[in-house]
């Protein structure tokens, strides 16, 4: 993958699939630390011990329109090359829970890209579960919750127009802030 | 930081104009491959770009969804267009122009865009 963002958001299809009812996930930047951590935890139907033990292995996959799942492999790999870690942890009619860590200025680190596209992507199309998003540079962050948005629309739908407008510019113009033309 | 408060006054603009949609009288259904292959070969940025201007042309009966792995991998992107009939046409290694292609002709003016189906280009 050419971003982690694109990473982040074919991780969170596995958790879609799982039929989570909420998907929580965090993107920290500790410039200090040079690291860039990801967490992608989900309440999902999560896995036996046998299907953990295989996740990292690309011969894998659950599914049966082809023979081969990548997504987790690739999302290893992408960590452990730039001197990080990756670790996921699942419980059976739990959830699944990911934390991948970045060597924050390693040359083989692929940028962050557009989490916001990532996050819009996740939230419009799949109305029916919630996320929240949280966003991290060091000492500033903000977050999106979509338990918090439904409760403001009041049974309006999340994926009107207007309302994906508002949401694209609060990611937009938070991300932006807390950025401060940096680029991670 | 922009909060969440707007949200109220978007929403009590929208009950006043009653647009109920239902997805059930969609003529035409997009569908985008995003699973891992898709997502690796630019999925992302083609759902977007659909989504924008379906929106923006205000195409009615049009819904734009995704999907997982479609199971031609090595075709990816690949869009899925439905019709209300169960027909269905398969576009290939698609890209945002192509996408932009797409809503021109296929999903505005009911032509096929022939040079990008499968099954085109001796595959």
């Amino acid at each position: 993958m050419t971003e982690i963002s694109l990473n982040i958001l074919d991780i969170a299809q596995n958790s879609i699939k799982a039929e989570a009812k909420l998907v929580e996930l965090t993107v920290e930047v500790d410039t200090a630390k040079d690291t860039l951590t990801v967490l992608i935890n989900d309440d999902g139907r999560g896995m036996t011990p046998e299907q953990l033990e295989k996740v990292t292995d690309p011969f894998f996959t659950t599914r049966d329109t082809r023979s081969v799942g990548l997504g987790v492999p690739f999302f290893k790999d992408a960590a452990e090359s730039t001197g990080g870690r990756f670790e996921i942890l699942s419980e059976k009619s739990k959830g699944t829970w990911v934390t991948a860590v970045f060597g924050l200025a390693h040359i083989d680190r692929a940028p962050l890209g557009d989490m916001n596209a990532t996050v819009e992507m996740l939230v419009f199309y799949n109305t029916h579960i919630d996320f929240l998003y949280r966003y991290k540079v060091d000492e500033t962050e903000f977050s999106l919750d979509t338990r918090e948005i439904k409760e403001l629309l009041d049974g309006a739908p999340l994926d009107a127009p207007d309302v994906k407008a508002f949401i694209s510019e609060f990611l937009k113009e938070n991300s932006a802030e807390i950025n401060q033309n940096r680029i991670y | 930081m922009k909060s969440l408060a707007e949200l109220k006054a978007i929403k009590d603009k929208m009950q006043g104009q009653v647009t109920m949609r239902n997805h059930d009288e969609a003529e035409l259904r997009v569908v985008v491959g995003m699973a891992t292959c898709g997502i690796a070969a630019g999925a992302r940025p083609v759902l977007q770009t659909l989504s924008a201007l379906v929106q923006e042309k205000n195409l009615q009966g049009v819904t734009v969804t995704q999907t997982g792995c479609i199971g031609l991998c090595q075709f990816e992107p690949i869009v899925e267009v439905h019709g209300a009939n169960g027909e269905k046409v398969t576009y290939i290694n698609m890209n945002e122009e192509k996408a932009r292609e797409i809503v021109d002709k296929h999903l505005v003016r009911g032509q096929v865009v022939a040079e990008y189906i499968v099954g085109s280009s001796g595959i």
